[in-house]
């Protein structure tokens, strides 16, 4: 499968390293070139001779979306660190490229129901933690 | 009329003192605390703290009964979703987007977020009505309807001057409506013959412009000043 990570920190990066290992060709696109550093450390080796793809340039930008392999992407995540930026960018994903599955990272809770509910693919890490933090803490209590 | 306006920068606030002048009801919402702190010792309780793609900020300023919803921040993802909650959640009839990057007006497109206000294009577009590429100038653009109109200035020597409108052979879609001779025009036809120095209106479909750029424009004229 073609993956594409829009934003690659913390989240974005990890999931493309092991996309990466997993066999998938990985295209990351970031606006930040530090984020490359950190797909080379995450991975222990360079990200390119593993045979990943990396793209400086913002979510927005439809040159830097096709330089990034958007046409022939089977995936689309995004995960930048703006949950507007990702529910934009995914929703370009989704309909002006046609991308098969196309999942975008929102922390909004409200945010990232609501836009389950139009049909989009989200992940909310902060409903995540909520939820297992109200686990934790009664079984603790 | 009960308008909400995300963002208290220079667009919102004044936008805000015009619309509370002709009497409207305005919350503007702003998320700086000290840009709030600012525009509230002018505006008072009507504006409001907080993050206006909070979908609870926006119930807070009473989004449900909004006749307006006008998102003028500097960034154009929060003016899209704003926009797009506003019109699809909480079904708001009129809404205003301000687009930051010219470049991003096909994205409110593509998500139906209509109008979209992009300043930076307007200047543009008043450039190019000021400073006119090869003597040619838009007059109207109908995206939708498939439709331009365009005024230029028939270039010396161009393969055009001198021809009779019929013998132009212009492609298929163009259509010359009128020619402005001496400060006076003519709806020509197809004997009338265009003469250099004439302004002339164009009706044409989109993306024809190059070919008629070539009629119209003397040899050597276009491109390199540009």
């Amino acid at each position: 499968m073609f993956v594409l990570v829009v934003g690659s920190g913390r989240v974005g990066s990890s999931v493309a390293t092991s996309a990466l290992r997993a066999g998938h060709t990985v295209s990351v696109l970031d606006e930040d070139p530090l984020s490359h550093e950190r797909l080379d450390v995450e991975l222990g080796r360079s990200w390119e001779d593993a045979g990943g793809r990396f793209t400086i340039g913002t979510a927005l930008e439809l040159d830097a979306l096709t330089e990034a392999g958007i046409e022939e992407a089977d995936v689309f995540i995004a995960s930048t660190d703006g949950d507007n930026t990702n529910l934009v960018v995914a929703q370009l994903a989704h309909r002006r490229f046609d991308v098969p599955k196309v999942i975008a990272r929102v922390l909004d809770p409200r945010r990232a129901a609501w836009y389950a509910e139009q049909g989009l693919h989200t992940i909310c890490p902060t409903q995540i933690a909520i939820e297992q933090l109200e686990k934790a803490a009664l079984e603790i209590g | 009329m009960y308008v909400i306006i995300a963002g208290a920068g220079k667009v919102g606030w004044n936008l805000a003192r015009e619309l509370l002048e002709r009497g409207d009801e305005v919350t503007v919402i702003e998320q700086d605390r000290r840009r709030y702190l600012t525009v509230e010792q002018e505006l008072e309780h009507a504006v409001q703290y907080g993050d206006a793609t909070e979908l609870w900020v926006l119930e807070r300023a009473g989004i449900q009964r909004a006749d307006l919803v006008v998102a003028v921040t500097g960034d154009d993802e929060d003016n899209l979703i704003i926009c797009q909650v506003a019109k699809e959640k909480y079904l708001c009839e009129r809404i205003i987007a301000r687009c930051n990057n010219p470049r991003n007006l096909t994205h409110f497109k593509l998500l139906g977020i209509q109008p979209a206000v992009s300043a930076t294009d307007l200047i543009l577009r008043l450039i190019e009505h000021e400073v006119p590429r090869y003597g040619l100038v838009h007059l109207l653009d109908l995206p939708e309807e498939r439709l331009e109109i365009i005024e230029l200035v028939v270039g010396d020597g161009c393969k055009a001057a001198g021809r009779r409108v019929a013998d132009l052979s212009l492609p298929e879609g163009v259509l010359v409506i009128s020619v402005l001779r001496d400060g006076s025009g003519f709806v020509p036809g197809a004997d009338s013959v265009v003469e250099a120095g004439d302004e002339v209106l164009i009706v044409l479909d989109p993306g024809l412009e190059g070919d008629i750029t070539q009629l119209f424009v003397a040899n050597g004229a276009s491109g390199a000043s540009a």
